[in-house]
């Protein structure tokens, strides 16, 4: 096989990877999954960022990696995790977006960026599209969530926030 | 102090974020509301996680082959080097949101600092932690703001927690010969560069908050040169029961 096919092969087993929190979201989607690249000897060697700090997916994700990476007939590689850059949501692809709205989690609404205390981001409701919905608390089921409440159609959702 | 500078230097802010992360983790099962309990145990898991890299990051640099869990689970008190704050017990929630915000304020500029670090590991880390230390500080800024801004009752117990922990604010800016020679070779950050920062945020909340600054008067110290309250060999026997009844235990 040509670097360029198992560069090929092996991009293609890694990305298929889901996260286990989110299934709908390829480590792809996510920009989770960093690099994959032919190194010499023809291993594959593959770089994954967390998210937070202290994402306890990041276990699961390195060795759904391997396993992928087996089932297509690669044995040699190594999966490097690394901090730098820090994992940003700017990353998470059009295609992720519009998978997580379908799947009831709103999407990330414009860049990461500080804001003022109290001050709420407007969140459309991923059940009904309203507008008019408030946050309920910055932290939700897992580290990058927030949980929402919609007035409209009175349905709590998850919201994946800005980082 | 040992030979290593960097060493010592990564274990203080290891020991901080996991003790901190500990106490807030004592939090789930207990917190007034869910969406606390959750927001408590999210910011544990940021610090946990904090730690866990700082640690293996440590053990590197010692090169005797110790690990994360070795350095968090095998080591005693005296041999922990996190400032007396964050090893404060939890108290009721006043307690716990004023020793949040006084250390969040703080670690806030620190890792914004800390990331443009020489050292390209406590860079990385710092970049990662800085993120999550704004949402730390933004939840216990709110938290006080609407507590001392409250009710009677609310406003009594946060001014009651932050003249307890006043005095444990001045160790976070303390610097001795570790800090001086990292600072010097562009590594560490300069704690008293922040103090300014820390000020200003502080004094912004508390003024919205309703309530008085405390006078500085006499400060506690000694945590990061391994003297600890009371309290810290309490943290350890519940946290390492395992490690040290089972040795090596692994699952």
């Amino acid at each position: 096989m040509s670097r360029e096919n198992l560069r090929a092969r092996a991009w293609a087993a890694a990305s298929a990877v889901v996260d286990p929190e989110i299934p709908v979201l390829t480590i792809a989607d996510l920009g989770v999954l960093r690099e994959v690249r032919v190194a010499a000897g023809n291993t594959v060697e593959v770089t994954i960022t967390p998210t937070y700090s202290g994402c306890p997916a990041m276990r699961v994700i390195e060795f759904e990696v391997a396993e992928s990476l087996r089932r297509a007939g690669i044995d040699h590689f190594h999966v490097t995790t690394v901090l730098s850059p820090a994992w940003t949501t700017d990353w998470l692809s059009a295609e992720g977006r519009r998978k997580l709205a379908e799947f009831g989690i709103a999407p990330p609404q414009g860049l990461a960026a500080r804001r003022a205390l109290f001050s709420t981001e407007q969140v459309p409701c991923p059940h009904c599209d309203s507008r008019d919905t408030e946050r309920i608390s910055e932290f939700g089921s897992t580290a990058c969530k927030a949980l929402y409440r919609c007035r409209s159609c009175a349905e709590p959702f998850d919201y994946f926030k800005c980082h | 102090m040992t030979a290593l500078p960097l060493l010592d230097y990564t274990l203080r802010l290891a020991d901080n974020a996991l003790i901190l992360g500990h106490r807030l983790s004592e939090w789930v099962g207990h917190a007034p509301v869910l969406e606390e309990e959750l927001a408590l145990g999210n910011m544990a898991l940021d610090l946990i996680g904090e730690a866990r890299v700082l640690y293996a990051y440590a053990g590197n640099v010692e090169g005797k082959g110790r690990d994360e869990d070795a350095l968090a689970y095998l080591r005693d008190v005296p041999e922990f080097r996190n400032t007396l704050l964050v090893e404060q017990p939890n108290g009721d929630f006043a307690l716990t949101i004023v020793r949040q915000l006084l250390y969040a304020a703080f670690s806030c500029p620190f890792w914004r600092e800390l990331s443009a670090s020489r050292d390209a590991t406590l860079a990385a880390i710092a970049a990662k932690a800085a993120k999550e230390a704004a949402y730390h500080l933004r939840h216990s800024a709110e938290w006080l703001i609407r507590l001392g801004d409250g009710t009677a009752e609310s406003h009594r117990r946060a001014q009651t927690a932050l003249d307890q922990l006043w005095p444990y604010s001045g160790e976070l800016f303390e610097v001795d010969p570790i800090e001086e020679t990292l600072v010097a070779r562009g590594i560490a950050v300069d704690p008293r560069s922040l103090r300014c920062e820390w000020d200003h945020t502080v004094d912004g909340c508390l003024a919205q908050a309703t309530l008085d600054r405390p006078t500085d008067r006499w400060m506690q110290t000694g945590g990061r040169l391994g003297r600890h309250s009371e309290h810290l060999g309490h943290v350890l026997a519940t946290m390492q029961f395992l490690q040290r009844a089972y040795p090596g235990a692994t699952w």
